[in-house]
């Protein structure tokens, strides 16, 4: 029986502070600040410390009932004075929440008076401000806003062009960043990555307490990003409106190099071909090689997934390239979901995939896993690809679940898978027909050893 | 260079340390709001109701509020129910900008119509979240009105996250509740009966206790709220005493329940052996006309001692001289965790939890050692101060504890809501026992720099 939905059940999202967060903690010696109730702060770093394994320290103006009622400029600046003397950081990465944007706390305006009254000769650190109500957009949204603010705000147009590249590479693992990291040095082009959390939220040990862990992104090589000649920036449905490479270009004409994050051959060619001509390099032999064996695996493991059925979730952006990478390996996406909902996420497939119709591939944005696993019960597809959270479903309807992205809340190393480029495309072929090979294997009553 | 980490100035009197003589100490401040800033460990008013309601595994949990929330509550605990698994999923009306424009009634209305009766529940719990208390929805109204037609209790959660703290959150989860108990048939319940209160049957710990207590011949009504089922706390009002284990979510149901029906409750605690002993002890002795029960009490511990004292000693012989750092949720279980710890040689260095009142600090001031820090909503800083200068073993904490030990090479035990091994009763001593001695022992801390490592 078909029931009416207005409920979400099941989310495949999460809110906009979470993203700008996480972005923050790319930032060299940036806390992030949530401007709202304790909880958002509290719950945002559980999750996130979750799939991360790493502290992550997330500060609150946590408000009381008469913030909600005057408003929320004595708790901040409070809570920012608090911040400044605990953490000593050079930067603060302020995020709003439902409650604030709600009240309408004119955040920037706070920051005004707070920069007047606490202006005592020590100096202070530097603000960012995101705007991120949870009731609009997701936690990609967040992240974006973040990043984007963090650029608005710090960079300035430099005296002249430097052969320099920022690099925004969307909300990828901390492998897929050190990789990028990479294959920059490798061209010999320097570049501005942000937001780096390679290493804030994939570190060493620590021998004595870190108030905030080390590495990130330095906010004078943000600053410089005005500079830069060019930007390349990842996320088929990220717009320019709404992005920092969108607003570098707008500032200050740092011409802006948009495309889907490169995962499969055909869009990790791409990338590096944008490098060779940025760099004015050919691709390092180590990449061509790394490409050969890619080339090789496909051709070794074609055969176990070929016109294999899946469905595959998560962020738009994260679907809009892995549904290009599964159909160039032969692996047909009968459902490409989301829970965000820009609006172009079935535009930007149909760019890469035209047959799309025909194929029978569905697209739906907005979704919830309820909805996916109505879909998923018609479907039966073989393979559901996504974060963990697709667990639930994965187990209810015996459909074998290929962890990526964000959150894995229940396997190990989440934050070291790579999804990018040829090597991170390696990894998913291997996982993926090692999925196929154990299925078969186990279904059989035989039990080969070898497959 | 090696730098020194202070307490912020709004925090001081929240913390101190144990000293010898201690007539003159000042008075540990808590049970205040989190100071704006601080990084506190705690959540929020929602957190604190969504936390013991969550548990009730054939009602429906509604979350009134934009995604987050829910999502972020999304089985998120290791409450398990032999039954029903609605509980485990996560409903939101998922506000948006235009709902929070023009008021989020009709979909909550329309949400709770489908979803009961998609999922037919016992019952609907309807949490406000922060931003319900801004834009005034009339959840009450609602609640009624969904009740009238569907027949069900559609229980209104007044939870919005800032209106206080997680402890005010218990208080309205408490309320809700309030308004089950006493509507179900007592029919049939022996005089000798009990309902187990703050046991959220994580890995299956409330079935643990039940056994003990059903072995000696005492009936559970319910268990609130682990493997919590609407019809058992609906006739919760006829048992005829309550025990409450953890004391700070739930005394405010054992008070209301004995003012309005004359039950009357005691404080247990089922961690260490103990408190474990103790907790079947005091139940008994408030069944005294029934000399048997004591009898069954005694046999149960003698034999589950005798099978544990002696498991305890290997771990005890090789942790005895080990630090222990205690940061939790609630005051009650930290006197369970010393003792605990305690009995396999352990000592405790620090002590603190997020909700303590004044006498639970009080009474962690006589408990512990001299040199103990006592502490009240603390942070990563601080704690990360204090086990190092305290030089810490291990740590006991929840999630969001635990990457501080692990960075600082310290061993760690979950002892929070998301643990998937019961560390209740008995046999939960052993597995405490075991996980301390497996995160401490571990071979991997030679690497750690604190222990010589290279960094």
């Amino acid at each position: 029986m078909k029931h009416a939905k207005t409920a979400t059940q099941n989310a495949c999202r999460l809110c906009n502070p979470l993203g700008a967060c996480l972005a923050f903690r790319g930032i060299e010696n940036c806390v992030p600040f949530l401007h709202g109730s304790q909880g958002c702060a509290t719950y945002i770093r559980r999750y996130l410390i979750s799939h991360y394994k790493e502290p992550i320290d997330i500060a609150s103006s946590n408000f009381n009932e008469e913030t909600a009622v005057f408003g929320g400029s004595h708790n901040l600046q409070l809570g920012l004075k608090n911040v400044t003397q605990q953490y000593k950081p050079e930067v603060i990465g302020l995020a709003t929440t439902c409650l604030s944007e709600t009240i309408g706390d004119d955040v920037p305006m706070i920051l005004r008076e707070y920069k007047k009254a606490f202006r005592n000769g020590s100096p202070m650190p530097v603000m960012i401000h995101a705007s991120t109500p949870s009731y609009q957009g997701s936690h990609i949204d967040g992240f974006h806003a973040a990043v984007r603010a963090a650029v608005a705000t710090l960079a300035v147009e430099g005296v002249e062009k430097q052969h320099t590249v920022n690099i925004f590479a969307n909300m990828i693992s901390p492998a897929d960043i050190r990789y990028l990291k990479e294959i920059l040095d490798a061209f010999g082009l320097p570049y501005m990555l942000l937001p780096d959390y390679s290493k804030t939220l994939d570190g060493g040990p620590w021998g004595e307490y870190h108030r905030i862990p080390p590495g990130g992104t330095p906010s004078s090589a943000i600053a410089a990003a005005g500079s830069a000649s060019a930007s390349i920036e990842f996320g088929a449905t990220l717009e320019a409106s709404k992005s920092a490479a969108g607003h570098l270009e707008a500032a200050f004409g740092v011409t802006r190099h948009h495309m889907g994050l490169p995962i499969g051959i055909k869009a990790s060619d791409r990338f590096f071909a944008l490098l060779e001509e940025l760099s004015g390099q050919p691709v390092p032999e180590k990449y061509e090689d790394e490409r050969r064996r890619l080339v090789d695996a496909y051709a070794d493991g074609h055969k176990y997934i070929f016109e294999k059925r899946a469905i595959v979730y998560g962020e738009e952006d994260l679907v809009v390239a892995m549904t290009a990478f599964l159909r160039e390996i032969g692996i047909t996406p009968v459902l490409c979901a989301s829970g965000g909902k820009s609006g172009l996420m079935r535009k930007k497939i149909a760019e890469l995939i035209p047959d799309l119709d025909e194929e029978e591939i569905k697209i739906r944005d907005g979704v919830d896993f309820v909805d996916i696993e109505d879909e998923a019960k018609v479907l039966k597809p073989d393979l559901l690809i996504g974060n963990s959270k697709g667990y639930t479903m994965s187990r209810k309807n015996n459909i074998p679940l290929l962890r990526i992205g964000f959150p894995i809340h229940d396997r190990f190393g989440g934050q070291r898978l790579h999804h990018l480029g040829y090597r991170g495309t390696q990894e998913l072929f291997d996982r993926i027909v090692n999925m196929v090979i154990e299925e078969r294997q186990n279904a059989s009553s035989i039990g080969y050893t070898y497959m | 260079m090696k730098e020194e980490i202070g307490i912020l100035e709004g925090r001081q009197s929240q913390v101190f340390e144990k000293k010898s003589g201690g007539t003159e100490q000042q008075d540990i401040s808590c049970e205040k709001t989190s100071l704006s800033g601080s990084v506190s460990q705690r959540a929020c008013v929602f957190c604190g109701s969504r936390v013991v309601l969550y548990p009730v595994a054939d009602a429906l949990h509604l979350v009134h509020g934009p995604i987050g929330c829910a999502a972020y509550t999304w089985d998120i605990r290791g409450a398990v129910s032999s039954g029903p698994e609605l509980h485990r999923l996560s409903f939101s009306t998922d506000l948006r900008e235009m709902d929070v424009i023009y008021g989020g009634e009709k979909k909550l209305y329309h949400s709770l119509i489908e979803l009961i009766e998609k999922y037919e529940p016992k019952a609907a719990f309807i949490y406000s979240t922060c931003i319900i208390g801004l834009i005034g929805d009339d959840i009450d109204a609602v609640c009624k009105k969904v009740s009238k037609e569907t027949g069900i209790p559609v229980l209104p959660v007044h939870s919005e996250g800032f209106k206080g703290t997680k402890k005010d959150g218990y208080k309205a989860a408490c309320t809700s509740l309030m308004k089950l108990v006493g509507t179900g048939s007592t029919e049939g319940i022996s005089p000798y009966s009990i309902n187990i209160l703050g046991e959220f049957n994580l890995a299956g710990e409330a079935w643990i206790i039940r056994e003990y207590y059903e072995e000696m011949g005492i009936e559970v009504v319910s268990t609130m709220t682990g493997d919590g089922r609407v019809d058992a706390v609906r006739r919760a009002h006829g048992a005829t005493l309550n025990v409450v284990q953890c004391s700070g979510s739930m005394t405010t149901l054992a008070k209301e329940m004995e003012e309005k029906y004359g039950i009357p409750y005691m404080r247990v605690s089922y961690f260490g052996i103990e408190d474990m002993s103790k907790s079947l002890y005091d139940v008994a002795k408030h069944f005294d006309d029934r000399p048997d029960i004591m009898e069954a009490a005694k046999k149960i511990v003698s034999r589950e001692v005798a099978k544990l004292y002696p498991e305890l000693q290997k771990f005890k012989k090789v942790l005895a001289g080990k630090k222990a750092a205690i940061y939790v949720g609630g005051a009650f279980k930290t006197f369970s965790l010393i003792k605990a710890l305690r009995s396999i040689g352990m000592s405790v260095v620090l002590a603190g939890s997020q909700t303590g009142n004044k006498d639970d600090y009080e009474r962690l001031r006589e408990m512990c050692d001299e040199g103990t820090i006592i502490v009240d909503d603390s942070n990563p800083v601080e704690l990360s101060k204090f086990v190092l200068e305290k030089e810490a073993d291990l740590l006991i904490g929840g999630v969001k504890e635990r990457p501080i030990a692990y960075k600082l090479g310290i061993g760690f035990c979950d002892h929070n809501h998301e643990r998937k091994i019961p560390l209740a009763g008995f046999i939960g001593m052993y597995n405490f026992a075991k996980e301390v001695y497996q995160s401490v022992m571990s071979p991997v801390w030679q690497f750690a720099p604190r222990k010589g490592g290279k960094i």
